[in-house]
């Protein structure tokens, strides 16, 4: 079985504090690394060539310091990796980075292709499902664990909100998962000597074989026309003394309010 | 394209490299240089007084083809009955209609739909409803392929729909079908007034910078909201909509995922985000136990518990009790953090609740910036008492 993993590079936005002085990033000290859920696509991946067979492509679409992402992704398992990095493709909004990905799928031999089910940085979760629309391929969702791989169908449970539902599709497909489908492992040692040698090709839009105006901030149909910090100033009411005081402010305040009778 | 730089306005001041929220811009030799891996945000063209840095613009794309009018919501529905997060979005969605000078439609698809005016009391002029036994577990490639078909038939010119589970996997799925732009988890929506346009800003780069988006050039310019986001308006049973029942034509619709089969969850005793009141706790509560503290709040108030990330992540709670970015957003009347620090990640989930207190022992933790009340101190000892008063009041 042929499986590709999207992965995305990605600051480490949970390591980030806003100076309260500027109402600016610390930027000091984040360090970019693999989307934290496509680890766990990754690791899935891994995991279903071990049962399978097959291969394990690890596929980007970044600047070229990406290629140091896609490493490690061979120390975790991967068997091969591709970049997909050309300046035409900076700027992409979901849809056009979906269409670049879609190039590239094409020309690999797949049977699944598996994402995470959001990034850490855009946190749309769109790019998979456009993705597959545009593969023209089954989609699902938010998969917590894959039940049966058989007979070119995959049956996979999955978190909605109410709770688990169980679907089936033919193969092949896209999915996203969750983190509560696996527990990484760590890089092995053979991985890692592999992942230096390795040699990660970089495809080009030409290689893609795409108009340049299709891909990239060309591409987008969306458009960033500003960024800005959220402002947030202390207008809490603060209540002073020892505990019981506290509670005492505060259980009255909240009558007041009629929140509690 | 790429960001330009002018070399002889530059001035070296630097104001650019504080706010590049990728870390890419360095001042070296008194002028400023730009590494790999810039994403065309524009942040930087902001932040400089010297008109130094500036987009290279794209070439026009072609104007977006005209005869596209009136705003969609999708009213998604769970067995039956619509959630409440249409009413949300129908309710901002006649604010927006109004200021476009155009109607409000919903549209709904599903089985035995129940209470299909309460879309007109919440605002829609129209309600489109497709009503049939394959549509009854929402499956998610009819849908995709139905709207879609839809959209082109009667050309809207915005489409709005809730950032819920169905929502996230199969409006882009749309938007990949009919090649336009999309964007999620919107925290608020507004017309351009000289464009009309919509104008849809969104929590990015971890909710720790807000993104202002529109879509020119792509018809119907969509986007998603996360329940609770936006606040419903109360029903006007007297206001008068048509309401169009569609048939379903199965002719042309592939249908290749299957459900087979669904296992509700049944830790969850109150929906957290239906709350009124929520009682939450994180890190500062130490260890799993704890929560039996809040717990006892939560009873005591008439509370659902829910949590920040952490605990979560430590497996002290479900993730359906996370509130946050990658979890729920949640609106109550009264929202109590207790031992919370108030990451943005959380406050996104949190923030737009109408009363919110802050109970944690660093008196510089973000959470006392977007609360109403704060008591500085040891929940341990705060909490107990509040139970106390609580019961006895």
């Amino acid at each position: 079985m042929n499986i590709i993993v999207c992965l995305k590079q990605v600051p480490d936005t949970t390591s980030v504090k806003i100076d309260p002085r500027t109402n600016t990033l610390v930027r000091q000290g984040i360090k970019n690394i693999v989307n934290p859920l496509d680890t766990y696509a990754l690791e899935e991946a891994v995991r279903l060539r071990e049962k399978h067979g097959g291969k394990v492509t690890a596929l980007s679409m970044g600047p070229p310091q990406a290629e140091e992402m896609l490493r490690e992704a061979v120390s975790l398992g991967a068997d091969e990796a591709v970049l997909l990095s050309d300046r035409a493709f900076a700027g992409a909004d979901t849809w056009a980075t979906a269409r670049t990905l879609a190039a590239a799928v094409k020309k690999m031999e797949h049977d699944l292709i598996i994402c995470g089910r959001q990034t850490l940085d855009g946190d749309t979760g769109q790019v998979a499902p456009e993705l597959a629309e545009m593969l023209q391929m089954p989609f699902i969702a938010y998969v917590s664990k894959i039940e049966e791989i058989c007979e070119g169908k995959l049956r996979a449970q999955r978190m909605v909100e109410e709770g688990h539902e169980v679907l089936e599709a033919p193969l092949p497909a896209v999915i996203t998962v969750v983190k509560e489908i696996n527990e990484p492992r760590l890089p092995s040692l053979r991985g890692v000597m592999k992942s230096k040698s390795a040699a990660i090709p970089v495809w080009t839009a030409a290689d893609l074989n795409i108009d340049p105006a299709t891909v990239g901030l060309q591409g987008s149909f969306t458009q960033v026309v500003k960024i800005f910090f959220p402002q947030r100033t202390c207008q809490a009411e603060i209540f002073q003394g020892d505990p019981d005081n506290q509670a005492d402010c505060l259980v009255s305040k909240l009558k007041e309010n009629g929140i509690i009778p | 394209m790429s960001i330009r730089i002018d070399i002889e306005q530059c001035t070296g001041c630097g104001s650019c490299v504080a706010v590049c929220p990728f870390g890419l811009l360095e001042v070296i030799d008194d002028k400023i240089t730009l590494k790999e891996g810039c994403n065309l945000c524009g942040a930087c063209v902001e932040a400089c007084a010297y008109s130094s840095l500036s987009i290279e613009a794209a070439p026009e794309r072609a104007p977006a083809s005209t005869g596209y009018s009136g705003i969609w919501v999708f009213a998604e529905q769970s067995g039956g009955s619509i959630k409440n997060v249409a009413y949300e979005l129908l309710t901002r969605g006649r604010e927006l209609a109004d200021s476009l000078g155009t109607e409000l439609s919903a549209i709904c698809f599903g089985k035995d739909v129940s209470e299909i005016e309460q879309l007109t009391a919440h605002g829609a002029d129209r309600v489109y409803l497709v009503d049939s036994a394959e549509l009854k577990d929402n499956p998610e490639d009819i849908y995709t392929q139905q709207l879609a078909a839809l959209i082109r038939k009667y050309k809207p010119e915005i489409l709005l729909a809730g950032a819920t589970a169905l929502g996230r996997a199969f409006i882009p799925r749309v938007a990949a079908l009919l090649g336009t732009g999309l964007t999620a988890d919107c925290t608020a929506l507004d017309i351009d007034p000289e464009k009309k346009l919509l104008v849809q800003t969104r929590p990015t780069f971890g909710g720790n910078i807000m993104a202002t988006i529109i879509c020119p050039a792509g018809r119907p310019q969509m986007a998603t909201v996360r329940p609770r986001v936006f606040k419903k308006n109360s029903p006007d049973s007297q206001r008068q909509g048509e309401i169009i029942r569609l048939d379903f034509n199965r002719e042309g619709i592939t249908s290749r995922t299957k459900l087979l089969s669904f296992m509700a969850d049944l830790t969850e005793t109150v929906k957290i985000e239906e709350a009124d009141i929520i009682v939450a706790g994180g890190r500062g509560l130490g260890k799993p136990e704890n929560f039996k503290l809040l717990q006892e709040l939560a009873d005591t108030l008439g509370a659902a518990l829910a949590s920040s990330r952490p605990p979560v992540d430590e497996g002290w709670l479900p993730y359906s009790h996370q509130v946050g970015q990658t979890g729920k957003t949640v609106c109550p009347r009264l929202y109590i953090a207790a031992g919370i620090s108030g990451a943005v990640q959380h406050l996104a989930g949190m923030q737009t609740a109408d009363v919110i207190v802050a109970i944690n022992d660093d008196p510089n933790a973000p959470i006392f910036d977007v609360a109403t009340y704060g008591l500085v101190g040891d929940l341990f000892q705060i909490v107990p008492r509040l139970i106390d008063k609580l019961k006895n009041s």
